[in-house]
């Protein structure tokens, strides 16, 4: 662009209709529009080019075998049902533990806290929990729930280091569900003599479920996702739990989650089942973003 | 829901009722206080988590700057843990994951901020329906699918570029793809949706008034975005960008499978390590002082992860008030 | 104050509560086998064989590295560790015990389209030390080496760099972080060269031979073929000192059935007598 001397600039306020500027600002308009457009399309093709690579490559690989066996190493056949199962487990178990956590921190800031210093310090604990990688999270999980605590390789150590990573997702959703909750509801039931607990368990809680439900999918999606913070804390078996008192045993057990599989099938050259795994992978997360659509739309509740 | 909401609170009543009527109003007030003593621990749980999390990083990270020295391991960049005379210098380590850093800002911005610009002022609606949803899938892949494409496509495309570039380069050490390059790509990708989303929340907040007094003044839409809109959403902008930063930073599953893993300055077409792919890549096979330097690069890592956070922090509270 | 009482009730129950619940929940029927990825697929297909042949006890085994693995075993988190190094001594000193249950050939390997097949040590040293930087000085096309190993630490490294003299002289291209992500490499990547255990090699590469001598177990066993060490089973204590199930697993591999199962595996059962 020309540099603009006060008068120039008063030139360029007159004659600004005229032809050649506005030809010149017209080009420019239209090249900044077509890189926001070339942008927008650059990014639907990243991931319809991902979808459409991840999907050809894997879903051959998919059978009913894929996903009802075990690998076998003798056999030389690749199966992941002890993965799917490792993943239901480490799922749950986070859950159980984060889910109270999370919603109990958000009414407690949304309903209890008086603003200071305590509220802020939870709050900013919160966001810094949502800050950090999980690979420092790995590291974390590996030396205190594996060492200190000494629960090893284990499905519980997996899981507790998770629960540490999705409690802000949790607290987050609930906390903007409970702000979304008329503040009139509560007055209504504090007037009619209920106490606070009653009230937050009979009124708040009920209608903060779609955020907390928001909460809770993302969450599962997090953890579906996630490698780096459990290679080193729930390692990475791949077997069925034994029936019977198997079932509770499995926990203490070392095992892998679909996506460390997934890492490791990879890092040992096994790219069938790299992309197999990859290919359910993408599955579970387009049918929890659409599961998030519908509640967003209100068609879950 | 309003049918529930009733129920609810017909629920509250009766609940009330039945209190008066049996009276143990010591009981209740017991409950309550059970109650807020529960909600109350639950909400120290984060700060605890974070407090340990501080603790046991300083505790297992600074042991080994301890016994080498400072100099030692940061401004050293000869990095032979399993040496008879082992050597610690994680300079180039450190160095790669800024520049890896910086590189991905660089080039996956102004990217993810057209895409927020397309969404919040240009999209018409159904396009703007298919790009949104795209956009939060592409959050949603795990990181490990990003480094095995990475790998599958990014590195042979690398390894021809490299071959031509460096034909006739005698001093040149071939990568076979694997560099400082791929990784910058893969992860100027993975920051796209969290930069993306959070400035096109940030572009959406600023108000119309802004938008509709710029056109009125004779600026095309374009020259309103740009020079309006745009400025005016700065700080969100910023907050989006040192969100990516963090993102960058701590990503270490897929990096490590494209970045090559050798220790090396970080010039484009060199095999790196990065901070996280050192920990990733190393722990399993070290012992000792070598496991205790990589316990300092987790220190390191969670050093720059808490700059970040407490930079965020501060914009947060700047932008609330 | 408060904190410390809360810190005092998270002791008692830690020791009053957790311990015990630890020690009735952990099934001592799991043996847990911590260690190499070196020995990865002889310790998956002894998990496996040993599931079907006695369900009572059950074997798992992690892939986090010889030290990792030593470490897990040491520190009581796993019953055996899978070593490809040699003890050091700080571990002798803490009680660790080493048990040579196979021996194992390091592969030297190209991509399948490369047309030398054949190295001296000399020649592969050179080129690990970045003296040799073309096929081309070796016989083959003009095709820049893509040098490729393990990464620090890792067993089948400093067993490689040592038998070759050329510890911590090395110029890597590309570091990776188990046997089957440098095949992987390998194959994928023209001009490359990298080292793996005979027991992940497969048709996806070319393994060269080695001073003329070809790379097979044989070769191995007879002790011509260069590249070769021992592959460990570590314990805390002398094996005497484990438990029952521990020492089990130990019988079974001195079997003929056990020792099938190592050669299937892709290592070489060690001569005794």
């Amino acid at each position: 662009m020309k540099a603009g001397s006060p008068d120039r600039f008063m030139e360029k306020e007159t004659t600004l209709r005229k032809g050649e500027k506005s030809m010149f600002r017209k080009i420019k308009d239209a090249v900044a529009f077509t890189l926001i457009y070339l942008a927008a399309f650059y990014a639907v093709l990243l991931l319809s080019g991902i979808i459409f690579y991840v999907f050809a490559k894997g879903v051959p690989v998919l059978g009913l075998p894929f996903f009802t066996t075990v690998t076998s190493v003798v056999k030389g056949t690749v199966g992941i049902a002890g993965n799917l199962v490792n993943t239901v487990y480490i799922v749950a178990l986070t859950l159980v533990v984060a889910v109270p956590a999370g919603v109990g921190a958000a009414v407690w800031l949304n309903e209890y806290a008086a603003p200071g210093r305590w509220e802020r310090l939870i709050e900013f604990a919160t966001e810094t929990l949502a800050g950090i990688p999980s690979i420092v999270f790995g590291l974390f999980g590996m030396v205190f729930f594996g060492t200190t605590l000494g629960l090893g390789y284990s499905i519980l150590t997996g899981a507790l280091t998770l629960s540490l990573m999705i409690l802000p997702l949790i607290t987050r959703n609930t906390q903007e569900a409970l702000r979304a909750v008329p503040e009139s509801y509560r007055s209504g039931a504090i007037g009619m003599g209920a106490t606070k607990w009653h009230m937050i368990r009979t009124i708040l809680l009920p209608s903060a479920m779609p955020g907390i439900t928001t909460g809770i999918l993302l969450a599962v999606g997090r953890i579906v996702g996630e490698s780096a913070a459990l290679l080193f804390t729930a390692g990475s078996g791949y077997f069925l739990p034994d029936s019977g008192s198997g079932f509770f045993h499995k926990i203490m057990e070392p095992g892998g989650t679909l996506t460390v599989q997934m890492y490791l099938s990879m890092a040992s050259a096994d790219y069938d089942a790299a992309f197999g795994i990859a290919a359910v992978l993408l599955g579970i997360v387009l049918t929890f973003n659409l599961l998030l659509k519908m509640l967003a739309r209100n068609k879950l509740f | 829901m309003d049918i529930g909401l009733q129920q609810s609170i017909s629920d509250v009543s009766q609940g009330r009722q039945s209190q008066t009527l049996t009276g143990k109003r010591n009981h209740t007030r017991r409950i309550e206080a059970v109650a807020e003593s529960i909600f109350t621990l639950c909400a120290f749980f984060a700060v605890f988590a974070v407090g340990a999390i501080t603790l046991y990083m300083i505790a297992n990270g600074v042991p080994a700057v301890y016994r080498l020295g400072f100099r030692e391991i940061f401004f050293s960049s000869v990095w032979k843990p399993a040496a008879e005379d082992p050597s610690f210098g994680i300079l180039y380590v450190i160095l790669a994951s800024v520049v890896g850093t910086v590189l991905a800002v660089f080039l996956g911005v102004p990217v993810a901020l057209l895409t927020a610009v397309f969404l919040a002022e240009a999209a018409p609606r159904p396009l703007a329906a298919v790009v949104r949803p795209a956009i939060e899938l592409l959050a949603g892949i795990p990181s490990v699918v990003y480094g095995l494409l990475g790998m599958m496509i990014l590195n042979p495309l690398m390894y021809r570029l490299e071959l031509w570039l460096f034909h006739d380069a005698s001093t040149h050490r071939f990568t076979g793809g694997a560099n400082l390059l791929s990784a910058v790509l893969v992860l100027a990708v993975m920051i796209l949706p969290t930069v993306i989303s959070v400035s096109e929340t940030a572009l959406r907040a600023v108000p119309d008034q802004l938008r509709a007094s710029s056109m009125a003044l004779g600026a095309s839409r374009i020259q309103t975005i740009f020079h309006v809109v745009l400025p005016a959403a700065r700080p969100g902008i910023v907050t989006a960008v040192v969100l990516g930063v963090g993102r960058a930073v701590g990503e270490a599953m897929a990096v490590n499978l494209v970045s090559g893993g050798a220790v090396n300055m970080p010039l484009p077409f060199s095999s790196v390590r990065f901070l996280t792919t050192a920990i990733v890549g190393e722990m399993g096979y070290a012992e000792g002082l070598h496991r205790q330097v990589l316990f300092t690069i987790g220190l390191v890592l969670f050093g720059f992860i808490m700059l970040v956070n407490i930079f965020l922090h501060r914009l947060l509270r700047e932008e609330e008030g | 104050m408060t904190v410390i009482l809360m810190l005092e009730i998270l002791l008692w129950i830690y020791d009053g509560v957790w311990r015990p619940c630890q020690k009735s929940v952990l099934p001592s029927q799991t043996v847990i086998m911590a260690g190499s990825t070196s020995m990865e697929k002889f310790a998956d297909m002894l998990a496996e064989c040993y599931r079907e042949k006695n369900s009572r006890v059950k074997v798992t085994a992690e892939f986090t590295g010889s030290s990792a693995g030593i470490q897990a075993v040491m520190s009581g988190r796993a019953d055996i560790g899978l070593s490809s190094r040699p003890l050091t001594a700080a571990e002798k000193a803490s009680g660790a015990a080493a048990y040579v249950i196979a021996l194992d050939g390091i592969a030297v390997i190209t991509d399948a389209d490369n047309s030398v097949t054949a190295l001296s040590t000399k020649q592969l040293a050179d080129i690990y030390t970045g003296r040799i930087r073309d096929w081309q000085e070796l016989g083959g096309g003009k095709q820049p080496i893509v040098v490729a190993g393990r990464e620090a630490g890792s067993g089948t490294r400093s067993a490689f760099e040592e038998l070759l003299g050329i510890k911590e002289y090395c110029y890597y291209a590309n570091e990776l972080d188990s046997e089957g992500a440098v095949l992987a490499r390998i194959a994928s990547t023209p001009g490359a060269v990298g080292y793996v255990s005979f027991d992940v090699l497969d048709d996806t590469v070319h393994a060269l031979s080695l001073d003329g001598e070809e790379a097979t177990a044989e070769a191995v066993k007879t002790g011509r073929y260069p590249l070769c060490r021992s592959l460990l089973l570590v314990t805390r204590g002398e094996l005497g000192e484990q438990r029952r199930q521990v020492q089990e697993i130990f019988g079974y591999l001195q079997t003929e059935e056990g020792r099938k199962l190592i050669c299937e595996a892709g290592l070489i059962v060690p001569d005794y007598q």
